[in-house]
């Protein structure tokens, strides 16, 4: 190897040493360690133990009704949530994208609640929806008696999506926006000369033109429901109540690995969840963005 | 015709109607909370608790900034906490990736590609995997409940890595060029010229990492276990716990704990747009 060579080498690892640093130690070590634990009973008490328990933790899921409930309770969530916020999504950019006076200052205006923090987010609303609150002053006016929205557990899990669903949707309306805006203008002029009406045009030209992105969204809208945890802690003081209503899969994972301190158990869980995640986030690649990587 | 082209117009201008109906009302969805939010700041318990949804404060007092900030020792504490760690966090971010994303983007090695992969697939591992082990391996190094405890493991960011290569391979190199041919070595190459003209880049970069690490709960859950090391998110946490029903002085920590992100997106609104559609796969 010649010496410019050698030089531009030992120039790349050190402009990549603090990456490779980091990674390796708190990224690519914990996929292997998190493995590891998940095929072992892990003991805390004096230092570390880890006894083989094979398969184990992993069967033990299949019994586990807290898993089921948190899965169910998953599912509803990305059911509800993702379809809404994406239309949304999808309502608010359409809108903004045409020329608008003013449409700058509301598309900033409506990134407030996604810039704030999830904890400020879930506070302020449980103080709008608790007994005494906002949402039963406003409803009294109608006449509506006052009801306990977050000790009902048919409603609590209700309360975080409507919240979420409020707080996500302007994100993904900033990639429709970007989305729409690469539209070509022409496309629209060939179809005035056809006599295509506003709603027509978006419904046949728009929507269709946007696939992709859409895709993308409810995928990631997806992973986002099953990654929910803080609104879900910061609601049910960790507990997944009232009755598990509240209770999500990193919940779940948290409980059993830093209150039961049952680290194997929640690193095959862990597990389970990466690579539900792992799958979405392939399949997504798959039909779409992998022109984009290069 | 004519008949057609006033058709046409009075069509346009129920849809501008219905337009800026939606994009009011979707204003007011948005700004209600907060609203209310801000004015229970200003107003004092007594008032709170008679349960009126009056926005303005029938006696507007500045006793709950007052309290948070000098009756509760810890809440400067916690506020100087999530500076120290976004700010210190941001800074180690912008430098590392864009170190990195230059060496993937410029230099020609034996293992640049296999590393630009590895990046690649790191994106796609979700972060509840590497949870448990990574907070086995602080305890191992003894950076439980402390400041590098949170910040070394956020150091760095294969989201914005990806970004700066993408940057820097985007860019001309004649610059760079005419740099090295004037005796300037790598680095002087890298921080002299490169970074220099990263601006909006780094902009989206810093706006993100700041934001992520102010608002982050899960990780500071997990590590910091003794209350003076707590981050907003989690203080705020306690305080609900504590002051149950002092919402006055929640609302309160909750409006400034929002300032700083404020602040910011309004300064940087446009590189947090760029961000997102960054991150939005394009």
């Amino acid at each position: 190897m010649s010496r410019r060579k050698l030089r531009e080498m030992a120039a790349g690892y050190a402009f990549l040493a603090p990456t490779i640093l980091v990674i390796g130690i708190f990224t690519l070590a914990p996929i292997v360690y998190a493995l590891f634990l998940s095929f072992h009973k892990v003991q805390l008490l004096g230092g570390i133990s880890y006894r083989f328990i094979n398969f184990n933790n992993y069967i033990r899921m299949i019994d586990d009704e807290r898993v089921w409930i948190a899965l169910s309770n998953t599912f509803e969530y990305a059911i509800i949530v993702v379809p809404l916020q994406t239309a949304l999504a999808i309502l608010l950019a359409a809108v903004l994208n045409s020329k608008l006076r003013g449409r700058n200052t509301f598309r900033a205006l409506y990134f407030l609640p996604t810039v704030t923090s999830s904890a400020v987010l879930t506070l302020i609303f449980m103080w709008i929806f608790k007994t005494d609150g906002l949402l039963n002053d406003l409803l009294g006016f109608f006449g509506i008696p006052p009801f306990n929205w977050l000790g009902d557990p048919n409603v609590a899990l209700k309360a975080i999506m409507l919240m979420n669903i409020w707080s996500t949707a302007p994100y993904y309306m900033v990639i429709y926006l970007a989305a729409l805006q690469d539209i070509p203008e022409s496309l629209y002029e060939a179809a005035e000369i056809d006599g295509a009406r506003t709603l027509r045009k978006f419904w046949s030209i728009t929507l269709p033109l946007l696939k992709p992105v859409t895709f993308f969204v409810v995928t990631m809208g997806i992973i986002g429901t099953f990654q929910l945890f803080d609104q879900a802690y910061i609601f049910s003081n960790g507990s997944g109540g009232p009755n598990n209503s509240t209770l999500t899969v990193v919940l779940l994972i948290y409980g059993y690995a830093f209150k039961l301190l049952d680290m194997g158990y929640a690193s095959a869980l862990a597990v389970v969840l990466a690579a539900i995640i792992m799958l979405i986030t392939v399949i997504q690649r798959r039909i779409f963005g992998e022109e984009k990587l290069n | 015709m004519r008949v057609r082209t006033t058709e046409k117009r009075g069509f346009r201008i129920a849809l501008r109607v219905i337009q800026y109906a939606i994009l009011i009302a979707y204003a007011v969805i948005t700004f209600m909370p907060f609203l209310w939010a801000l004015s229970a700041s200003f107003k004092t318990l007594a008032e709170i608790s008679t349960g009126e949804p009056n926005f303005i404060p029938k006696e507007f007092t500045l006793e709950n900034y007052k309290r948070i900030f000098i009756d509760e020792p810890l809440f400067p504490r916690w506020f100087l906490n999530s500076s120290f760690v976004a700010v210190v966090v941001m800074g180690l971010n912008l430098l590392f990736n864009s170190m990195a994303g230059y060496a993937l983007a410029r230099f020609n090695f034996p293992g640049n590609k296999l590393i630009f992969f590895g990046i690649l697939a790191v994106l796609m591992i979700p972060g509840q995997l590497t949870l448990i082990p990574s907070y086995l391996i602080l305890n191992e190094l003894n950076w439980l409940n402390s400041y590098q405890g949170l910040i070394v493991p956020a150091a760095v960011n294969a989201t914005f890595i990806f970004m700066m290569r993408q940057f820097f391979l985007s860019f001309p190199k004649d610059l760079e060029e005419a740099a090295e041919i004037d005796g300037l070595g790598r680095f002087g190459t890298f921080f002299r010229i490169a970074l220099p003209l990263a601006g909006p880049a780094l902009a989206a970069q810093a706006v993100f990492i700041f934001m992520g690490s102010w608002n982050e709960f899960l990780k500071p859950l997990v590590i910091m276990s003794e209350k003076a090391m707590y981050t907003l998110p989690l203080g705020l946490n306690t305080f609900k716990g504590e002051y149950y029903s002092f919402w006055n002085l929640i609302m309160a920590a909750s409006m400034v704990f929002t300032l700083p992100a404020l602040l910011m997106f309004i300064f940087a609104n446009r590189f947090f747009v760029k961000g997102i559609t960054f991150t939005g796969g394009k």
